[in-house]
């Protein structure tokens, strides 16, 4: 780090100045009696700080009044009223004529309201305007005068006021350095040493030179290093928790999944306004599926069309042709039936903790905490005798690990859960009850055609993986999390996931 | 989940007494209803046109309050009231009867065998000696719109047809006739027009296009005439304007006309039983005699009553609560569903009114004991069930190399699965048939194809 010539000459001048007063100098003061900018000093001020306590420089900042462009318009050719009633001779001037003028508009009405011209409307050939006063004192101009000479100080607040609201002067803040002498203060500067050489040692030398003290402040160079994706970092503690919690993971590697999966066998019915074209992808390619488990099929048509296993059945006509249409699932609970199926066909029951966290499609209306693919975080238990009570008790569990402990429950609606509940949160931040996720215990029309034992309950709940990684990193808008517009520099700033705290 | 827009001031008036929004919210929310939003016809006006057009419209407030999607009872300010007040006990749960009418035989719709090309099953009955104010003459219409948009699935399952009984005249038939032969003023039309016409002429309505499709197709369309050829209605499309319904009707023909007989039997008894309350004999409904093309005969409205037996031990299993017997049932009665010990071990029987299609199995009415329970009344307890858990190997494997690549200076990426056909094939200069991807047949963008 060096000095430029320049520079040199400068700061050696200025600690010149500082050792010959007693107490400091104003860095405004110098630069004016050096008759150099002011940025210059500063430049000499700073560099002086960085050599050590050289020179000890306070930072203050005075206020005071400049003209405007407009203000020293004025100045010099007179306010626009005044100009107005110098155009204005004797016999008068056309209203219209007047007008055409630059300053035309904004002095007539001013001279107007000082009385200084009036105008007479029913004159021939179209209104014109007289001068009521013989002369004027044009004060406007005076006191822009005043200030640009430097003696603001000579008129009143409500003046200044006043002129500043026609934006005439404007009040600028200047920030100066109040410059005094240092704990190591001297009029030479000595440069400093940034490096101890073996040669130094050898000889001796160090001993007498200065060394530049280390920042520690300082930032350091960032290593090349690869980054995780926030919401996959949520991901892994979301996966974390379930398996604290003895969960299993389930298969979940297909995005494409047949209507019958995804609803049927989930005991919605197929008028459901969810199996629209508006809320559900449909493939046109590969348009249906084929391989179904015949015998649980018929079964789950007879629930939906005439009811049993105690229950009343929605009493409609279900087609096959509906149930094999492809489709982008909707939620991963398509795998959860699936899974519950494979779990009723094993010879005897043994009692289950599923989990699966992955990405699931709708086709809404696309805003700003809504898109077309999303990630479900879904977890399911079977074993015989659970409760609604059993279903609170699992969620506390799970909520608690991310550290949220206040939970409501709220009666829902569910078309395969039944009861079903929302569960709320306390947000302190808020101060109100926010959804946190949605839960229930499935229909026996869903369960008993599976196959699995009457007295064997499944507790369900699910809740999305982007609404939480949104909350914990700050993010509103969900294309700045996911997809391919997003701004890498967020991937690569965030931080790790903690869900706790 | 269907809103329900109720003004305040008469919620109150009705559940005979006020509550500050806090605690209104509460009680919506012990009972599975959100308030949604409180707002004004005037805030509304304004949010959506600008203050200008809001000027002169009422500031009465209204409460905007979402129901869950399966209670059809619950869609105007008369269910809403009748379920809050039974739930807080200050009311018994109405008894809804069929009556005959006092004199002469009941009003008859006779079905023909053209309407099985388009839209086969119809219900009616009658609403005798009613009295509408403001009021409940709009909660009526509100009504069977809302039903409109959600059990009826915007009226392609079921169409409701509303009208003044002392305008017309039975035996009605409902029948299907080409679209050229069918000519009638349709509602708040001055002239005639003929099927074909009303089709042109409502395209660019903005509420009733939607419902064009449903039947402009069909070689024929469905149409209810009375004895003197007066037409009714052209279902699902728009009512005649004769038959009308005014502040001052008296008595009503109700007529649904269904792709789904087993909805329309719900809305019917929907509709019926909410508005019942304002006839002279309240709570009844006159039957209606439906004729079909064989001959059949069946009467409606069926206001059926169905029997459940449960124990109350499976009721307290299933929630994780322990409640005597006779409480259950006075929790059930509280949920509209009126219920009693039968006197057999901890039997009770529960009666399921015509008011609770939504009630299909036990698990549902084990669901309301919970609700009137309260459900954070409920203890929480840890499920007792031991498991070890695994890991999906697919996943297991993956999780271990996305840590590895960041390692190595990679930066993780999550791209949309969604793209278009351009992205995959034709910038990358090949044939779609190449990539082997799937196709979407309904996308809302081009972007996910």
């Amino acid at each position: 780090m060096g000095f430029s010539m320049a520079d040199t000459g400068v700061v050696e001048t200025l600690l010149q100045r500082i050792e010959k007063v007693d107490g400091g100098v104003d860095s405004l003061g110098v630069a004016a009696s050096l008759g150099v900018d002011h940025q210059v000093i500063v430049g000499a001020v700073k560099s002086l700080q960085a050599l050590g306590d050289v020179i000890s420089a306070e930072l203050r900042s005075t206020k005071h009044w400049e003209l405007t462009e407009e203000g020293t318009e004025i100045a010099e050719q007179g306010s626009h009223e005044a100009r107005v009633f110098n155009s204005i001779l004797l016999e008068g001037l056309p209203q219209a004529e007047l007008m055409k003028l630059s300053f035309g508009k904004i002095g007539f009405s001013k001279a107007m309201s000082n009385k200084w011209i009036r105008v007479d409307k029913s004159y021939e050939g179209g209104p014109r305007i007289f001068r009521t006063v013989e002369s004027i004192e044009d004060q406007v101009r005076e006191k822009l005068l005043l200030v640009k000479q430097g003696n603001a100080a000579q008129l009143d607040e409500k003046e200044k006021n006043e002129l500043k609201k026609r934006k005439l002067l404007a009040e600028v803040t200047v920030k100066s350095y109040w410059i005094t002498k240092g704990s190591s203060f001297s009029t030479t500067i000595t440069k400093q040493e940034a490096e101890l050489t073996p040669e130094m040692i050898a000889t001796g030398s160090w001993k007498e030179k200065k060394f530049k003290p280390y920042n520690f402040e300082a930032m350091g160079v960032a290593p090349n290093c690869g980054h995780l994706h926030p919401l996959m970092k949520v991901r892994t503690q979301f996966r974390q928790i379930f398996l604290e919690m003895g969960f299993s993971e389930m298969p979940t590697n297909n995005f494409i999944e047949s209507s019958f999966w995804n609803f049927d066998s989930l005991y919605q019915p197929q008028q459901h306004p969810a199996r629209d074209q508006h809320d559900t992808f449909f493939l046109s390619d590969p348009a249906l599926a084929h391989e179904f488990p015949l015998e649980y099929l018929e079964r789950v048509k007879k629930v939906h069309s005439e009811g049993g296993y105690g229950s009343q059945g929605y009493k409609y006509d279900w087609k096959m042709e509906e149930a094999q249409k492809n489709i982008l699932r909707t939620h991963t609970t398509a795998v959860s039936a699936r899974m519950l199926y494979k779990l009723a066909q094993q010879e005897k029951f043994t009692p289950v903790k599923y989990f699966s966290i992955d990405r699931v499609f709708r086709n809404e209306t696309l805003d700003a905490t809504h898109l077309a693919e999303f990630h479900q975080i879904e977890g399911v238990v079977a074993d015989k005798d659970l409760t609604l009570g059993h279903l609170m008790g699992v969620l506390h569990q799970f909520f608690t690990k991310l550290g949220i402990t206040k939970l409501r429950f709220k009666p829902a609606y569910n078309p395969y859960t039944e009861p079903s509940m929302e569960v709320f949160s306390y947000h302190e931040g808020l101060k109100k009850w926010v959804e946190v996720g949605n839960s229930g215990v499935f229909r026996p029309e869903m369960l008993l055609p599976m196959g699995l034992p009457e007295d064997v309950s499944v507790i369900a709940w699910g809740l999305s993986l982007e609404r939480p990684t949104m909350i914990k990193y700050g993010i509103n808008n969900i294309r700045e999390l996911v997809g391919h517009k997003v701004n890498l520099q967020m991937v690569y700033d965030s931080p790790i996931c903690r869900l706790d705290s | 989940m269907p809103t329900v827009g109720v003004k305040r001031d008469f919620l109150f008036k009705a559940l005979g007494r006020t509550y500050t929004d806090e605690e209104f919210d509460e009680l919506c929310f012990e009972f599975g209803l959100e308030l949604d939003e409180i707002t004004s016809e005037k805030e509304i006006i304004s949010r959506e046109q600008g203050d200008s057009k809001a000027s002169g419209a009422s500031d009465v407030i209204l409460y905007k309050i979402d129901v869950p999607a399966n209670r059809y009872d619950l869609l105007c300010l008369e269910g809403l009231v009748r379920g809050l007040q039974v739930f807080k006990n200050k009311l018994e749960p109405p008894r809804y009867r069929r009556v005959s009418p006092d004199s002469g035989g009941p009003q008859r719709l006779i079905i023909t065998k053209e309407t099985a090309a388009v839209r086969p099953h119809a219900v009616a009955a009658v609403l005798r000696n009613i009295t509408f104010t403001q009021e409940r003459y709009d909660s009526f219409i509100e009504l069977q719109e809302k039903l409109h948009q959600n059990i009826c699935r915007k009226r392609s399952l079921v169409a409701i047809g509303t009208h003044d009984l002392d305008t017309i005249s039975g035996p009605f038939t409902y029948t299907a006739k080409a679209p050229g032969d069918i000519c009638f003023r349709p509602l708040n039309q001055t002239k005639e027009y003929t099927a074909t016409q009303l089709m042109s002429l409502y395209r660019t309505d903005s509420h009733l296009r939607h419902y064009l499709p449903i039947i402009e197709d069909k070689p024929v369309y469905p149409l209810i005439q009375d004895s003197n050829g007066t037409v009714l209605s052209m279902p699902p499309i728009i009512n005649g304007d004769h038959s009308r319904i005014r502040l001052q009707t008296k008595n009503i023909f109700i007529e649904c006309t269904a792709t789904d007989l087993t909805k329309a039997k719900i809305v019917l008894d929907i509709i019926v039983t909410t508005f019942s309350e304002y006839c002279a004999q309240p709570f009844t409904v006159e039957q209606a005699e439906v004729v079909y093309p064989d001959g059949k005969t069946c009467i409606y409205p069926e206001l059926a009553y169905r029997k459940e037996k449960l124990s109350a031990e499976f009721i307290n299993k299933k929630v994780g609560i322990s409640e005597s017997t006779e409480r259950i049932a006075q929790l059930l009665t509280r949920m509209c569903l009126l219920s009693q010990p039968t006197g057999v071990r901890d039997e009770i029987e529960v009666e399921i009114p015509p008011t609770r299609p939504d009630v299909i199995h036990a698990c549902d009415i084990m669901e309301d004991a919970a609700i009137a329970y309260g459900f954070n009344n409920i203890t929480r307890t840890t499920p007792p069930t031991y498991t070890v858990a695994n890991q999906f190997p697919l996943n297991k494997l993956t999780e271990l190399l996305r840590q590895d690549m960041a390692a190595a200076g990679f930066t993780e990426a999550l791209n949309f699965a969604l793209c278009s056909q351009e992205d995959i094939a034709d910038k990358l200069g090949k044939t779609i048939s190449q990539t082997r991807a799937i196709h979407i047949s309904n996308p809302k963008t081009a972007e996910f194809q």
